[in-house]
């Protein structure tokens, strides 16, 4: 199982990322094989819509489930339409965050976390 | 012709030149005032209109018909909003996110897209006195202004002087108001925040390649840098308005500075005549 993790760096001792559309990085995790990758986020600077492109460029790359800090309602529509799992954590990092997932200790999300345009920070939706 | 009022920063007086204007210049010409600041349209508020049409208005979004949908995903590749996403055997739409271009329908390749209305807000017109008046409302959470002034700048009639009263800022919105005018004023206060924002505005309407001129409200506050600026790059200051504590209470109970001091109904004629004089000047510079 491929799992996504928010990352404001490329290793597993990175900060995790609050924002999920317009975070730095993807680590993915494969959860059998235990193999890995960082995944860059090119969305991070778009207009409008970052949680849908990100979402759906998860979904090209099999993501199954996400850990994120938190998630827009427009992201969590596209993300669930392809059944994968949204988690949020607060762990300060990446590993820290696939523990806790591994070891059960977060529950799916059923709806979003914040509102449209929380990860563009301050300035607000202008 | 069509003048424009806009600025940089909001606040610091769109609004009072566009209304003083409208009624310094009603008994010489007819004037039309279209109020283009659709998220928080405020003209009405001073020259009480009595309002004789309402006009919803729409952009059209996507509409899918799943059992024609192939899943390509060409319309999501399309789109440069987001505003369209293929999941899987679904296709998802924001219709929040559209910008009506219509071209997912076009990309489709099994015609399974077709367009439905959305309305994002309504025009109001009508009549105060013998100013003609209409201003654009913004539906609550509509993202997307620029189509809702493109169709309160419909109603601009040819045979009249048009004052729009433009959104603050430099963005979309902005450019969507003030672009096809004939004129634009620029509207600022001496403060850094003004000179700040001006330079920007500047920057834009420059880029638009309108002709243009500043308007200095609350003139007495702030410092020198404001002028200074517009001496340095040849921008003509047509207007200074001081700070008064008096004017403030004016604005602040709806009403317009010279209805309440008619001293300054020349002032207004005067920055008329001057916009005229260079908007034909201009026209000359142009045709040559």
């Amino acid at each position: 199982m491929k799992v996504a993790i928010t990352s404001q760096g490329k290793d597993f001792e990175a900060a995790t990322d609050p924002r999920f559309g317009r975070c730095q990085y993807f680590m993915i995790v494969d959860s059998d094989s235990e193999d890995f990758e960082v995944l860059s986020n090119d969305n991070i600077g778009v207009g409008g819509g970052a949680g849908i492109a990100t979402a759906q460029m998860l979904i090209k790359h099999g993501v199954e489930a996400v850990l994120t800090g938190n998630v827009g309602p427009n992201a969590i529509r596209v993300l669930q339409g392809a059944g994968i799992s949204v988690y949020t954590t607060n762990a300060p990092t990446v590993w820290e965050a696939l523990k806790q997932f591994q070891e059960g200790n977060l529950e799916p999300l059923s709806q979003a976390t914040a509102k449209s345009h929380f990860g563009r920070g301050k300035g607000g939706n202008r | 012709m069509i003048v424009t009022v806009a600025s940089g920063k909001g606040g610091t007086g769109k609004t009072t030149i566009t209304t003083n204007l409208a009624l310094a210049l009603q008994d010489f010409m007819s004037v039309q005032v279209l109020d283009c600041d659709v998220e928080e349209p405020n003209v009405h508020l001073f020259l009480n209109p009595k309002i004789n049409n309402e006009k919803e208005v729409s952009i059209p979004v996507p509409l899918v018909d799943e059992t024609k949908c192939n899943n390509c995903g060409k319309c999501g590749d399309f789109c440069a909003f987001n505003a369209i996403a293929v999941v899987g055997d679904k296709v998802i739409t924001f219709p929040e996110m559209c910008h009506g271009c219509g071209g997912c329908t076009i990309v489709c390749p099994s015609g399974a897209i077709t367009e439905k209305e959305n309305r994002i807000g309504v025009v109001f017109s009508g009549n105060a006195g013998k100013l003609d008046v209409s201003y654009g409302k913004i539906d609550v959470g509509v993202p997307l202004a620029p189509p809702l002034i493109e169709a309160v700048k419909e109603l601009n009639e040819n045979d009249c002087l048009t004052l729009i009263d433009a959104p603050p800022g430099t963005s979309c919105p902005v450019v969507a108001a003030v672009k096809d005018s004939d004129f634009c004023l620029l509207v600022t206060e001496p403060t850094p925040f003004g000179l700040n924002d001006l330079k920007l505005a500047v920057g834009m309407v420059r880029e638009l390649g309108i002709p243009f001129a500043v308007v200095i409200n609350r003139s007495t506050l702030g410092d020198t840098r404001v002028e200074r600026y517009c001496q340095e790059e040849g921008i003509p200051v047509l207007l200074k308005i001081p700070f008064d504590k008096k004017f403030a209470a004016t604005y602040a109970s709806g009403r317009c500075l010279i209805q309440d001091y008619p001293e300054w109904n020349e002032a207004f004629i005067n920055l008329w005549k001057e916009i005229e004089r260079r908007v034909q000047q201009h026209a000359g510079a142009t045709s040559n």
